[in-house]
């Protein structure tokens, strides 16, 4: 089954860091995703610059509406994604803790849904 | 034999649980299950006069009930999802053994218990499959409407399927994660059965009955210090149920309670699971308090308690669970070892902390500390202060009488 992991944390965490706990946490993460590709988990990810760069788009009434920042303000940001296969949630469940972020955020995790064929 | 036979009746209860528990695991479903269960049932009723009752009982109604609902699998044009369900359905699999009929029961218990649903619907959803209780009994149990309860199930059983929730027993390494889960769940129950007074249920279950008998299972296909000592804990707790509350539903405090109407069975049964539970480490907190409890329970007047092995043992517990509660226990439980002053004191050490201004029942301990001080204005400010925190019920008539016999007494 597919599994996204959403990986939240507070910005001002990482922000207090020094420049070397944010290089280790970085290095950590990278090790991670080695761990989960050798072991078949891994499908794709992306870590996300902070929510400063976020621009929001909607449509309403066919028009265009650009706003900057998140979709919304939260106490934990949006830091990246995991697309991951596991056998079932309690493995997906195992995966995510070992996301060093989880530590310190939290991870959500939500089964992939599969969209219907094409009419 | 027929539907009402004593004798049909009595083998549904004896085996419908486990049965069951192996049909969740061979159909991959859990209503599925249950209709292929009641099926299974009916069968019997029909062919069992004529065949006589098969050796093995419950083997034959899981191969019966198994073959429903692979049926129905196909009928219903699922074939391609559930692709490995079929694979095996033509298989001869052996009779299952008590080893699968105990595997299969820890399955069901474990995904009823699932930290990936909600709280409130794992004990329902426990309650329900596990202890085979009906909707509408679940539903009276909790004092829920049984649309809502209904509901609920329905809810968790489709996040079940959703989430990929597998039908699993955790392995070793993931236990010491996922039992505290189970007995959560399990202590949660025992509580809402032990809290009501029996007569304002109207459906006739015994909640914290439910409860000791999952815990025993429990205990047996889990052997594990805190479920040890969970049981010992229930079993003590209700020991004490003819004594705490008179004829008209009134509490009745430990202190006050007639001793003699405590069933001694179930002291002595709980006793030998808290030594059970001892002999294995390390202690957990379900089993520190069963300690507490058997203090208490070894003291034939309220005048013999131990109380400073009372406040050791709350002392290891707020090591291993720092709450309020245990703080405020602890702190009167020095009370009763020194002086009401000395429990004072520390109460209002936990004043400052902003969780206890909302927690009646630490407003009505330090009430009660003061009214054993001789403080009787301190006493009625804050059995008053209890008052505007606590909702209709015993323990709010309760502290209105507390209140009043302090008037009386000046």
């Amino acid at each position: 089954m597919k599994y996204v992991a959403l990986v939240y944390y507070q910005e001002s965490i990482i922000n207090a860091m020094t420049e070397q706990a944010w290089h280790d946490l970085n290095q950590e993460c990278i090790a991670g995703v080695e761990r989960l590709t050798d072991q078949g988990n891994y499908v794709a990810g992306q870590a996300l610059h902070p929510v400063e760069s976020a621009t929001t788009v909607r449509v309403r009434d066919e028009e265009v509406l650009i706003s900057d920042g998140p979709f919304a303000e939260t106490k934990e940001q949006l830091a990246g994604f995991y697309l991951l296969e596991a056998r079932d949630l309690n493995e997906a469940l195992q995966l995510a803790s070992r996301i060093p972020p989880a530590r310190f955020g939290t991870i959500e995790v939500r089964p992939v849904r599969e969209l219907p064929p094409k009419d | 034999m027929s539907q009402d036979d004593p004798c049909l009746d009595q083998l549904y209860r004896q085996h419908s649980r486990r049965v069951l528990a192996t049909l969740i695991r061979l159909l991959g479903d859990f209503a599925l299950a249950e209709e292929a269960m009641q099926e299974a049932f009916t069968a019997a009723v029909r062919q069992w006069p004529d065949e006589g009752i098969p050796d093995n009982p419950p083997a034959w109604l899981i191969r019966t009930g198994h073959r429903r609902g692979i049926d129905q699998i196909r009928r219903r044009q699922t074939a391609q999802h559930n692709a490995h369900l079929l694979a095996h359905a033509n298989e001869a699999f052996p009779d299952p053994g008590e080893q699968t009929f105990e595997d299969d029961q820890l399955r069901l218990l474990f995904t009823c218990c699932h930290p990936a649903l909600p709280l409130e619907a794992r004990v329902a959803l426990t309650l329900r499959e596990m202890c085979g209780l009906t909707t509408e009994q679940v539903a009276s149990a909790l004092l829920q409407k049984p649309a809502t309860l209904a509901q609920r199930i329905v809810r968790a059983k489709k996040k079940i399927r959703m989430a990929g929730i597998p039908y699993d027993i955790p392995e070793a390494g993931e236990l010491p994660e996922r039992l505290p889960g189970v007995l959560r769940v399990i202590y949660l129950v025992f509580n809402e059965g032990y809290s009501r007074s029996e007569g304002e249920q109207v459906v006739d279950v015994s909640l914290a009955a439910e409860a000791i008998r999952l815990a025993n299972e429990l205990a047996r296909l889990l052997p594990d210090g805190e479920v040890f000592g969970l049981l010992a804990l229930m079993l003590l707790h209700h020991s004490r149920r003819d004594a705490r509350q008179d004829k008209a539903g009134e509490l009745i405090t430990l202190e006050d309670q007639d001793r003699s109407l405590w069933d001694q069975t179930h002291i002595g049964t709980g006793l030998q699971w808290l030594e059970a539970a001892l002999a294995r480490t390390p202690t957990g907190p379900y089993t520190l308090q069963a300690s507490i409890a058997a203090v208490h329970a070894k003291a034939v007047i309220a005048g013999d308690t131990d109380w400073a092995r009372i406040v050791r043992l709350y002392g290891a517990l707020y090591q291993q669970q720092p709450t309020p509660v245990v703080a405020l226990n602890r702190a009167v439980a020095v009370a009763m070892r020194d002086t009401p002053a000395a429990g004072l004191m520390l109460l209002d050490e936990l004043a400052s902390h902003k969780v206890f201004a909302g927690y009646h029942r630490f407003h009505a301990a330090r009430a009660d500390l003061y009214r054993r001080a001789g403080n009787n204005d301190e006493a009625r400010r804050c059995y008053q202060q209890a008052l505007a925190l606590v909702s209709q019920g015993p323990e709010r008539r309760f502290l209105e009488r507390q209140l009043r016999a302090l008037d009386v007494s000046g």
